[in-house]
C-alpha cells in the first residue's frame, strides 16, 4: 500500500495561487458537519458536566465543579452500569468472533458452491438491532415452541433478572458474528500461501496447521476483530430498548452506560448526569482502541 | 481411497450446512413467520415451514400498521445521508490528496480523529443543536449530523492516492483543470470505492437507531422503519406484525448484500487487514 501511495508525491499536483483556497473550500462542508456534530457536541459534554441543570427547563444551570463527576463514579448505579456493560461484552465478544472463526475456516476451503455459504454466514451483518432484537424475542419467547422443542425451558426471558442481559447480548453476538466472519476471512485470505504451502509439504495435519500456523499468524486479525466486537457491544442500544420495550423489566440487570445515558436523558432530564455517562462510555471506547493500536505497534515492530 | 475422499467431502458439506442452518436461524424465523398467523406462530411444538402461507401480515402491516410511511421515510433519510456522505467525502478527499492549502495536515488529523468518538457520546448536545436550529422532529434533523464521515474521506483519499501518478501527469498536459481532472479522472478510477462507501453509507443510515428514536420524539409521521418497528413490536401478541415489518426492513439491506458483497466487504474491512 505504501509503495503506491508514495507514487503521490506530497499530494500537490494542481498549484495555482487559488488553490489553497479551493483546498479549503473542498474540506468545508465535511468540516462543518464535525465541527458542529461531532466535536463542539463531545466537547459540550464536558461542560454539561460540570454544571447542574435546574430541575425545570428554562431555568440557567449552575456551575457545580466536578461534583457530577464524582458523584457518578461513587454511585451503586453506575458501577452497576459499568459491570452490565462488561457482562455484555463477555457474552457478545466471545461468541462472535469464535463463531465467525469457526465459520472463516469452514469457509475457507476450496469447495464447490462455498461462495452461497459465505453469503449465508455473513447475512446476519445487514440485520438492524431492532429486526435482530423483535426476532430473538419470537424464538426466545416461552409463548413460542422454538426452544421447548430444543428442551429448554426457560421462564420470561426479557423481564428476568438472570436472562434478561444474557438474551440480549446473545442477540448482539448473532449480529456481530456476520461482521467477525467477514473480518476473519479478509485476515484469512490475506496470509501468505507458501507458509500454507510448506507445512502441507512437511506433513502437518489440517488440525496442527490450524493451530500451530493459521491463528498465530491470524492472530492480529482476531485481536482487531476482537476490538471491533466491544465497540460494537458498547455502542447496543435497539436490542436492549425492544426487549426490554413495555415487558416492564426491572432496569437494574441491563442497564447497560449507553442505556443508562438514554434513561438519564429521556426518562429523568438529567443532562448534567447523562454528559458524565457519555465521558465515561467515550473513555472506556478510547482505552480499547488505544489498546488495540499498542499491540498493533508492536506487531509491526515484529514484522521488521 | 476414494470412498474415504468422498466421505470426507460429505463430512465438509454436512458441517458447513449445519453451522450455516444455525446462524441463518433467526433470519429463517423473521421469513417464515411473516407468513405464519399468530397461532402457528406461538405453536408448541414450533411450526418451522409454513404449510398455509398468508400474506395477510403484511396487508395489516402497511394498512393499519402504517409502514408504507415509514418505509418512505427511511428510503429518504438514507438516500440523503448516502449521497451527502459520498459528495463531502469526494470533495474533502480530493482535496488532501491532490491540493496544497494552509492547516492541511492538522485538518487531515481533525477528520480521521471524529471516528474515535462514537456518535452515541454525542448525543446529548447534538438533541440540543437540532433544537436550536428548528429542525428537531423533522427530515433534516435525521439527515444533517451524518453527513460527513472520517470513514469516508480516508477511504476515498486512499483510493485517489492509489490512481498512478502518470494518469494526472497526462490530465495536467492535456490542460485539465482540477474540477475536470476530478470528475473525468479521479473519481470514475475510484468508483469500486465510492459503491464501498455509498452501501456502506446506507447500511448504517437504514439501521440507525438511537438517533431517530431521540429525534423524532412523538412526530411519528418522520419516523424510520426501525421506529416502526419498535412501535408494533415488543409483545408475542403482534409478532406476525412485527415479523412483517421485519422483513421489510431487511430485504433492500440482504439485496445489497448479495449483489454488492464485494463492496460491502471491502469497507467493513478496511483497516482490519494490514
Amino acid at each position: 500500500m505504501s509503495a503506491r501511495a508514495s507514487l503521490v508525491p506530497g499530494g500537490s499536483v494542481f498549484r495555482r495561487r487559488r488553490d489553497g483556497w479551493l483546498g479549503l473550500a473542498l474540506v468545508l462542508p465535511a468540516l462543518i458537519i464535525f465541527a458542529g456534530f461531532t466535536y463542539y457536541p463531545f466537547f459540550k459534554n464536558f461542560q454539561m458536566g460540570l454544571f447542574k441543570a435546574a430541575p425545570f427547563p428554562n431555568l440557567p444551570s449552575h456551575y457545580v465543579g466536578t461534583a457530577q463527576f464524582t458523584t457518578m463514579l461513587g454511585s451503586a448505579d453506575f458501577l452497576d452500569s459499568v459491570k452490565s456493560t462488561v457482562i455484555y461484552a463477555l457474552i457478545t465478544v466471545p461468541l462472535g468472533v469464535i463463531g465467525g472463526l469457526v465459520m472463516a475456516v469452514l469457509a475457507h476451503q476450496k469447495l464447490r458452491g462455498i461462495r452461497i455459504f459465505r453469503t449465508i454466514f455473513s447475512s446476519s451483518v445487514v440485520s438492524s438491532a431492532a429486526v435482530a432484537a423483535v426476532v430473538f424475542q419470537v424464538i426466545l419467547s416461552p409463548q413460542t415452541g422454538y426452544l421447548q422443542a430444543l428442551g429448554i425451558h426457560l421462564p420470561d426471558i426479557t423481564s428476568s433478572p438472570t436472562w434478561g442481559l444474557p438474551a440480549m447480548a446473545l442477540v448482539s453476538a448473532w449480529q456481530f458474528v456476520g461482521l467477525a466472519f467477514i473480518i476473519l476471512t479478509a485476515g484469512l485470505q490475506s496470509l501468505p500461501d507458501e507458509i500454507m504451502e510448506a507445512s502441507r509439504v512437511d506433513g502437518a495435519t489440517a488440525w496442527t496447521r490450524l493451530w500451530r500456523i493459521t491463528f498465530p499468524l491470524l492472530s492480529p486479525t482476531i485481536f482487531f476483530c476482537g476490538v471491533v466486537g466491544v465497540i460494537f457491544s458498547l455502542q447496543s442500544f435497539g436490542q436492549i430498548d425492544i426487549m426490554i420495550g413495555t415487558s416492564g423489566a426491572t432496569y437494574t440487570h441491563t442497564n447497560v452506560l449507553i442505556y443508562a445515558i438514554y434513561r438519564l436523558l429521556h426518562v429523568s432530564q438529567n443532562t448534567g448526569l447523562a454528559a458524565c455517562y457519555s465521558i465515561a462510555l467515550f473513555v472506556i471506547t478510547l482505552l480499547v482502541t488505544l489498546i488495540q493500536f499498542r499491540l498493533l505497534e508492536r506487531r509491526v515492530h515484529y514484522a521488521h | 481411497m476414494p470412498t474415504k475422499r468422498l466421505a470426507r467431502t460429505i463430512s465438509r458439506y454436512l458441517l458447513l450446512v449445519v453451522i450455516a442452518a444455525i446462524v441463518v436461524f433467526p433470519l429463517y424465523v423473521l421469513f417464515s413467520g411473516s407468513l405464519m398467523t399468530l397461532k402457528e406462530i406461538s405453536s408448541i411444538p414450533p411450526q418451522l415451514i409454513p404449510l398455509h402461507p398468508v400474506w395477510k401480515s403484511y396487508s395489516e402491516a402497511f394498512n393499519t400498521g402504517n409502514l408504507g410511511q415509514y418505509l418512505a421515510v427511511s428510503l429518504g433519510q438514507s438516500a440523503l445521508i448516502t449521497v451527502g456522505q459520498v459528495v463531502t467525502s469526494i470533495s474533502a478527499a480530493f482535496a488532501f490528496a491532490y491540493i496544497a492549502f494552509p492547516f492541511k495536515r492538522i485538518l487531515f488529523a481533525l477528520m480521521l480523529a471524529t471516528s474515535m468518538i462514537p456518535f452515541e457520546v454525542t448525543v446529548i448536545a447534538n438533541l440540543q443543536t437540532v433544537h436550536s436550529l428548528h429542525v428537531d422532529e423533522t427530515m433534516q434533523g435525521l439527515v444533517i449530523p451524518f453527513l460527513a464521515t472520517g470513514f469516508g474521506i480516508f477511504l476515498m483519499r486512499q483510493a485517489f492516492m492509489q490512481i498512478p501518478k502518470e494518469m494526472h501527469e497526462a490530465a495536467i498536459i492535456d490542460g485539465y483543470g482540477p474540477w475536470k481532472y476530478l470528475w473525468r479522472v479521479a473519481v470514475p478510477l475510484a468508483r469500486p470505492s465510492v459503491a464501498a462507501l455509498a452501501v456502506f453509507g446506507f447500511l448504517g443510515a437504514w439501521n440507525q437507531y438511537l438517533w431517530p428514536l431521540l429525534e423524532t420524539g412523538n412526530n411519528t409521521s418522520i419516523q424510520t422503519i426501525q421506529m416502526g418497528i419498535r412501535q408494533v413490536g415488543g409483545t408475542i401478541s403482534t409478532a406476525n406484525l412485527t415479523l412483517a415489518a421485519g422483513v421489510i426492513a431487511t430485504a433492500p439491506l440482504l439485496v445489497l448484500l448479495v449483489f454488492f458483497q464485494k463492496h460491502l466487504i471491502r469497507s467493513l474491512t478496511a483497516g482490519a487487514v494490514k
